[in-house]
């Protein structure tokens, strides 16, 4: 490794070869302004708004994809360098819609912020501006391309992360548009509805479907019963609505804020998270004793779901049939609970609050209706829309007293919790597994090895005198590595737990955008990894740690489903797979 | 559902899988549409899409790089492809003002065909015979020093010929 | 940085690749010998426009426009007056008159605005529009932008639309500054050679032939009746027979007049087209 000196604003510096200029400045404290760099996405160097001045250059250079040379005198203000910053600006402005203050993004927007911090007070070239329908035919998200600056990060994040490349950069020149192949409708291309380009889209561009007014209409219909049901994700992540540092657990504020928006009841997704071990665990080993169908592979991601439609149908027989947490949730709220409590399931109106937005397709797939009409899952709203409706409603969520989950279905052991981070459901099965494969109480609680923010990871567990080989992976290109070595017989594994979003649940597509520094990055490693720090210790401190050892779940095998793998739990918590036009290219 | 029914002629998906078995297959991606066009007149988003799927290019990608370029056409093109240079020496010349006297003769603009599929009308950059302009070519036919005055008449030139075929 | 498939690469053109086996039968010294001291060999021009003789010429570097246009070309087509010559292709400057006897090569063309370029050569007489030449210009760099950087996509979008102002007699003096302002912008800022280029023509035009800019502007006049927006029709009456065909080929049917009798344009409907111009037999239109 080799030192670099240079000189920035008059300052020495000495980096490593291939420090970028930008990197190299923000050590120093000067901070370039910077639009279509994302951290953790390859370089772009579109936006142009990073420019600095080089010595003996006849033009700038972009800060962000510059490496630093030997001797390089670098200067990173001048009034001619922020004047030009501040005509990039206007130069976007100018081909954007004035609407601010209806803007989704009004407050927590980078280009809005751009603008405010650099100083673009008029407007001086204004003229015609570039105009396209909004596009809403997903039921998860919006695509509204007259807020797309252009920076690509949705492009990048889409193929770079996801491995989808539904996305993008169509025609030329002033006519360029970030859309999927033939300007499809959304909900006709490949997307996976992971929402992860609403995460770093700087804009409004891309946003989830409003199911607010729905949810709003529900609670003010007295002849609803309307309950509702919060993944675990959401706890970790929703006090960042309130400037809560990341990471601080927030579920009893949670529950008496839902309490006072008017839910009649409040339940628990972890509830069914154990549940989906119980049945997950049965399963895999049947499937084990069988040898048939390995390696399993975990269902309870939507996005990931879909991504086994459009790219690897293949695998379908594979993929646990365990509906998600969310559907388990929702099918007991519609029937046991129903009928517990003597209410027409028609008449109850069920809100599950996701990270997600692949949810909100999730409920509507035809598979996951008690009848026609009659979905499982009514609404589904996202972390940020929920911190929305709190906020509308005037509920001063910092000041809250802690509330309690309702029985039964609210009542989770510490396995359910950590189903919101990756890994998680692979450490809640094997806590399980574990124990019902070798009838002994597992020594070691916390399977460590298969925690990672990383997006993959491989283990070899031993389970009794059994060597169970296993797999973590998040963000879905690593899901087709994994899937790859599969296919190809380079590597034989018995249980794959793939999450679509990178780091799992608790960066998904519907979680806070909240600021690192000056920028709107929820995919900051250490963002996600406070996130599932949250959870993590909400699982130290249950006394119930193992799905298996929640009572209400023995309760409800007695009561009303018999047992893991009884025809009424295949009948209510699981469902089926179709492989999915158009098909994706791997 | 596999992709299974391909449309496009066997010789070019035997040209894309042969493609395949060299190094850095996507990067026939373009040579592979020039055939397709070539062949069809234009890129239909079926022949795009099973494009795609053979040579393993995301679709998105495959519709990027054929609406970036200006030479390929996603609609087919008119009996009569009219190309009016819009070079400089042609600009120079006159090559705007022939252009919109076309337009309104046709009734269509830049880059369109006309509602009865007889006449596209599309602009080119230099055609290399600087001499002659401004120039105008229909299909192979060259004309040189075109005057915004002789646009109906090579129109009409046009149309009859077409009669006499 | 990293070429294709992370392989070192090479883009040249193919003049430069043209040039390389004469260099290679005899030798750099004897290809050293000819042009200019930091402009080495040859160039090709592609002459054209005004010129007498169009086509490629290949001249040693160093050589004077004056040479080319005169002596190779052949002088202008009618004896006109050379008015500029735009060297560089679409990205290039317009050289005034009073600079053609400069020595052709990279660096004085470069200081005075222009470029070397693709080697394109167009020379413009006095009838000519400085105004309409550069919208003609920043027309296809706008065109070609790929829409990759937003200096160049969006920037030159709003050039082009400064100067469709201009052209069509809405443009104001404050347009001046914001073409110079943001035609700096693009420049300094853009990612690639054609963003970074696109602006010399209007920056150029701007530098030595300011006045014109100002004649459309303030006089809406174009002096070369080439900014058709600027140009209005009338019929003179003493020499108008009444024949009525310009009012049958008027496309926005705006020319009234009775059979035999003078005719008139209702001027406010008028698109300027030019068609009752170019078929009046008599000559009774006149445009100014
Ligand atoms: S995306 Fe940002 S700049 Fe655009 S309207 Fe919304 S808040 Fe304003
Ligand atoms: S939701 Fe996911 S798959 Fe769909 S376009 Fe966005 S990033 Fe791509
Ligand atoms: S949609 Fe958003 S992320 Fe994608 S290019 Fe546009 S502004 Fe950037
Ligand atoms: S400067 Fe180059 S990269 Fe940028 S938009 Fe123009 S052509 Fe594309
Ligand atoms: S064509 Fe000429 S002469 Fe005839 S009516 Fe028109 S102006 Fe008069
Ligand atoms: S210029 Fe065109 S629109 Fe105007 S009067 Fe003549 S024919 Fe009619
Ligand atoms: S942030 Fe550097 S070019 Fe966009």
């Amino acid at each position: 490794m080799k030192y670099i000196n240079a000189t920035i604003d008059g300052m020495p510096v000495s980096v490593l070869e291939g420090t970028t200029i930008m990197e190299a400045a923000d050590k120093i404290g000067a901070h370039v302004p910077r639009l279509c760099y994302h951290p953790f996405l390859s370089t772009e160097g579109a936006c142009r708004i990073c420019v600095v001045e080089v010595e003996g250059m006849r033009n700038y250079l972009p800060a962000c994809a510059t490496a630093i040379t030997e001797g390089m005198n670098i200067k990173t203000n001048s009034p001619q360098i922020r004047q030009t910053r501040r005509d990039l600006v206007e130069l976007l402005l100018d081909n954007h819609p004035k609407s601010c203050l209806t803007c989704d993004r009004d407050g927590n927007c980078e280009l809005q912020n751009l603008a405010y911090k650099l100083g673009v007070r008029e407007r001086l070239f204004e003229g015609d501006r570039k105009r396209h329908p909004i596009e809403d035919s997903s039921v998860s998200l919006i695509r509204d391309a007259e807020k797309c600056i252009l920076c690509r990060r949705c492009v990048r994040v889409c193929s770079e992360i996801q491995g989808v490349h539904n996305l993008s950069q169509l025609y030329r020149g002033f006519d360029t548009v970030v859309a999927p192949a033939f300007e499809a409708p959304m909900d006709d291309s490949v997307c996976i509805k992971c929402g992860q380009c609403i995460n770093v889209c700087p804009t409004a561009a891309f946003i989830e479907q409003d199911a607010t007014e729905l949810v709003w209409a529900a609670l003010d219909n007295p002849d609803l019963h309307v309950v509702v049901q919060t993944a675990p994700a959401i706890r970790a992540a929703i006090g960042e609505g309130w400037n809560l540092p990341p990471g601080t657990p927030s579920t009893g504020k949670m529950i008496t804020a839902l309490r006072r928006l008017g839910f009649d009841g409040v339940f628990d997704t972890d509830f069914a998270a154990d549940l989906t071990i119980m049945e997950e665990s049965h399963e895999f080993i049947e499937r084990v004793k069988k040898g048939e169908k390995l390696p399993l592979i975990t269902s309870c991601s939507p996005g990931w779901i879909k991504f086994l439609e459009h790219f690897y149908p293949e695998f379908i027989p594979n993929a646990s049939s365990c509906k998600s947490p969310m559907q388990m949730e929702s099918t007991l709220l519609k029937t046991y609970y129903a009928e517990k409590m003597g209410i027409d399931p028609e008449k109850i109106f069920v809100v599950a609050v996701m990270p997600c937005v692949a949810k909100k397709y999730e409920a509507r797939r035809p598979e996951h209706y008690l009848k026609e009409n009659v979905p499982h899952t009514d609404a589904v709203l996202t972390t940020r829309e929920l911190i929305w409706m709190i906020k509308a409603y005037g509920i001063d969520f910092l000041n809250l007293p802690d509330g309690e989950f309702d029985n039964p279905l609210g009542f989770s052991t510490g396995a359910g919790v950590i189903f919101g981070s990756t890994g998680g459901v692979m450490e809640a099965a094997l806590r399980t597994a574990y124990e019902m494969i070798t009838g002994e109480p597992v020594k070691e609680l916390e399977f460590t090895d298969v925690r990672a923010v990383e997006g993959l990871r491989e283990a070899t567990i031993k389970v009794g005198d059994l060597d169970v080989n296993v797999a973590v992976a998040n963000g879905l290109n690593n899901a087709k590595t994994i899937l790859e070595k599969v296919k190809s017989g380079e590597k034989q594994f018995h249980l794959i737990e793939i999450m679509a979003c990178p780091g799992g649940c608790v960066a998904g597509g519907g979680q806070p955008l909240v600021y690192a520094g000056d920028y709107v990055y929820p995919l900051y490693p250490e963002l996600i990894r406070k996130r599932q720090g949250a959870l993590y210790t909400i699982d130290e401190r249950k006394e119930i740690r193992k799905s298996h050892d929640n009572p209400y779940i023995k309760e409800i095998y007695k009561e009303f489903l018999g047992k893991p793998g009884s025809e009424k739990a295949h009948h209510l918590l699981h469902t089926h797979y179709e492989a999915k036009l158009p098909r994706g290219i791997k | 559902m596999e992709q299974t029914t391909y449309t496009l002629d066997q010789d070019i998906q035997d040209f894309i899988s042969n493609c395949m078995t060299l190094e850095h297959p996507e990067s026939y991606l373009i040579a592979v549409l020039h055939k397709v066009q070539g062949r069809y007149g234009y890129l239909s988003e079926k022949h795009m899409d099973e494009v795609a799927h053979l040579l393993q290019v995301p679709t998105s990608t495959v519709f990027g790089v054929a609406t970036f370029y200006h030479f390929f056409r996603l609609k087919p093109a008119g009996k009569f492809k009219i190309s009016i240079c819009l070079g400089t020496a042609c600009f120079v010349k006159g090559a705007d003002l022939v252009l919109d006297a076309f337009k309104t003769e046709l009734g269509c603009s830049l880059g369109d065909t006309t509602s009865d599929g007889m006449f596209s009308l599309e602009g080119t950059r230099c055609l290399g015979v600087c001499a002659l302009a401004p120039v105008v070519t229909i299909n192979e036919q060259v004309f040189g020093n075109v005057k915004p005055t002789q646009v109906s008449e090579i129109l009409n030139k046009m149309k009859e010929a077409k009669v006499e075929a | 940085m990293k070429g294709l498939w992370g392989h070192p690469t090479c883009i040249n053109n193919v003049e430069t690749w043209a040039n390389v086996p004469a260099i290679m039968l005899y030798g750099a010294d004897w290809f050293s010998r000819i042009g200019t001291s930091n402009s080495k060999g040859t160039k090709v021009f592609a002459l054209a426009g005004k010129v007498k003789n169009t086509g490629l010429v290949e001249v040693p570097m160093g050589t004077s426009l004056r040479e080319i246009i005169y002596d190779i070309g052949g002088g202008l087509i009618d004896g006109k007056q050379l008015k500029a010559v735009q060297t560089g292709g679409p990205s290039g400057g317009c050289i005034p008159f009073d600079k053609i006897d400069i020595p052709v090569d990279y660096d004085n063309l470069r200081s005075i605005g222009s470029m070397m370029g693709s080697g394109g050569m167009i020379v413009l007489d006095e009838s000519d529009c400085i105004v309409s030449t550069t919208k003609f210009f920043l027309e296809f760099t706008k065109d070609e932008s790929c829409g990759k950087c937003l200096p160049c996509r969006e920037g030159t979008y709003r050039m082009l639309e400064i100067l469709e102002r201009i052209t069509s007699g809405h443009g104001e003096m404050e347009d001046l500054d914001k073409l110079e302002r943001l035609g700096n912008a693009i420049v300094k800022s853009s990612l690639c050679g054609l963003g970074m280029s696109a602006p010399n023509p209007v920056l150029s035009a701007l530098k030595y032939f300011r006045e014109e800019f100002e004649i459309h502007i303030k006089e809406k006049r174009c002096p070369t009746q080439r900014c058709t927006q600027l140009v209005t029709f009338t019929i003179i009456p003493e020499k108008c027979t009444g024949c009525t065909l310009c009012a049958r080929r008027c496309p926005v049917s705006c020319i009234r007049g009775f059979n035999k009798k003078p005719h008139e344009i209702m001027q406010e409907y008028c698109i300027k087209c030019g068609e009752c111009y170019n078929v009046c037999k008599f000559d009774a239109i006149e445009k100014i």
